[in-house]
């Protein structure tokens, strides 16, 4: 008989893509619905983000059954802090309890590839991007999960501030508006639709802003 | 009742079969500022009188939120009432987050006269010096506990704890058939008339006063000082209340022991109040 190798893995992934955009005044985050297994699609109206507090929403792609783990915590954890402050916790304080939660596991790590969008205290918007240990750095915009690789580099041609290094010095790229930031993100998605297998189905999209929240939804290609 | 050998101990027995290290703890709650509970069908209504040690410290919280379907209200010892409330937190934080839903009350008050029973079976621990009104919704309907620190626990349709609390006892035994299908608007204004009830002629103004309101539809909330000022406002001008009604029938409907139990005088030797 052939010598046979352990073949279980605790993880599997579920594919999916997440993004965020930090504006001035707005953050928009955004992530596929479509779950999948291997070649197979379990279903294609799952949800990967979560409003943890009043200004903090999170998206994940990887493992779901981590993620929702994850997102358990979380929101036990902020329950915690409400009773103990008397008020909802501010993005930069989840960003950091997001960190410490995932090293806490540091070695048997939640399979959750995260960005966490909202607003700060000043109401600007921010958008934190993680890996999957806590590592993490405020940014102005990011993307995580399996259409990543093909959403950033075209994140970056449309928002990145262009090279120190040329002259004249020319100033970052003009901030977008609310709704062009959300014509891009659709975009995004429709473009890593079309090459990523696992991103498609629908899209959901989570607007913060001063006003509060909205939630739109777009249709992606099914195959 | 007082000063004898057997009560150092909370494990020692008398000779009559009383722990009278509980029940000094239960004369706590009786030192306490008064709080009350009254519930309907739909709603349950927490009020607590704050007073202040003098006008330059802040009020005494005594009225906690523990989920957004329960809260609780306190008196006697405040310190051991604000631990248990966290524990109260923590156990409905658990609770939703292996079960994905709430709590329900019931489960929340047995676990907390367990947690109290320890206490009068240790040598090395002193009982809770805390009584606990517990008002909460859940699928079976809007509840109102007492939690004692002798471990036992009733359901009542309204109680009151807490010094001169018989005063606001005999307003709601004379109005408590009223409550089950009375309004919110009703059951919060039957509430402020059992709290000034208290205060024995001292006017009644939010600044000394908190109410708490949970429902069907509403979380368990504080209402903030202008809304109840605006309801006192409203009935002190209606002028007194009506002259009382039948002869008091037993507070709580259920079947359960004596209400009045938790406020017998020092001279009643006889029933020890925690063999109910």
């Amino acid at each position: 008989m052939p010598i046979q190798q352990a073949n279980w893995s605790p993880y599997d992934n579920n594919g999916g893509t997440c993004v965020a955009i930090a504006g001035a005044d707005y953050c928009v985050i955004a992530a596929d619905t479509r779950m999948s297994t291997g070649y197979n699609i379990l279903t294609r109206d799952y949800s990967k983000i979560i409003q943890l507090a009043d200004k903090s929403v999170m998206a994940s792609s990887g493992f779901q059954a981590d993620v929702r783990a994850l997102q358990k915590v979380l929101e036990a954890r902020h329950l915690v802090y409400q009773h103990q402050h008397n008020k909802q916790m501010s993005c930069p304080a989840m960003a950091q309890l997001l960190s410490n939660t995932l090293y806490y596991k540091r070695f048997f790590p939640y399979y959750s590839f995260n960005v966490l969008g909202g607003l700060d205290s000043e109401g600007k918007g921010c958008v934190f991007t993680y890996d999957a240990v806590g590592s993490y750095e405020r940014v102005g915009y990011s993307s995580q999960g399996s259409g990543s690789t093909l959403i950033m580099p075209f994140l970056d041609n449309q928002l990145k501030s262009p090279s120190p290094l040329l002259l004249p010095a020319k100033d970052a790229v003009t901030p977008l508006s609310e709704s062009e930031a959300v014509d891009l993100v659709k975009t995004c998605f429709a473009s890593a639709t079309e090459r990523d297998i696992y991103t498609g189905d629908k899209l959901e999209i989570l607007v913060l802003n001063a006003e509060g929240i909205r939630r739109e939804y777009m249709e992606l290609r099914k195959d | 009742m007082f000063r004898n050998q057997y009560d150092t101990d909370v494990t020692t027995w008398s000779p009559a079969g009383r722990l009278f290290q509980v029940e000094y703890a239960m004369e706590a709650v009786k030192q306490g500022s008064a709080a009350i509970g009254l519930r309907s069908k739909t709603h349950v209504v927490l009020a607590s009188v704050n007073k202040a040690n003098s006008e330059l410290s802040s009020h005494q919280k005594k009225i906690f939120k523990v989920d957004d379907h329960i809260g609780v209200a306190i008196a006697g010892l405040t310190a051991d009432g604000r631990v248990l409330s966290r524990y109260m937190r923590s156990e409905c934080i658990n609770y939703s987050y292996s079960y994905e839903s709430k709590l329900p009350v019931g489960r929340l008050v047995v676990q907390l006269a367990d947690k109290a029973q320890v206490c009068t079976q240790r040598s090395w621990k002193r009982p809770y010096g805390v009584g606990l009104l517990v008002g909460g919704l859940d699928e079976s309907g809007a509840h109102l506990y007492y939690n004692c620190p002798s471990g036992n626990y009733f359901e009542y349709q309204a109680f009151a704890m807490g010094s001169r609390s018989q005063a606001a006892k005999t307003y709601m035994e004379r109005k408590f058939e009223t409550f089950t299908e009375s309004s919110r608007e009703n059951l919060v204004k039957d509430a402020l008339f059992a709290l000034r009830e208290t205060l024995q002629g001292e006017k009644l103004t939010s600044s000394i006063c908190t109410v708490a309101v949970v429902g069907v539809g509403e979380s368990f909330h504080i209402l903030d000082k202008e809304t109840v000022q605006a309801l006192i406002n409203e009935f002190e001008i209606a002028g007194e209340e009506e002259a009382p009604a039948n002869e008091a029938a037993p507070q709580d409907q259920g079947g359960d022991a004596q209400a009045g139990a938790a406020d017998q005088g020092p001279t009643d030797q006889g029933v020890a109040p925690m063999d109910i």
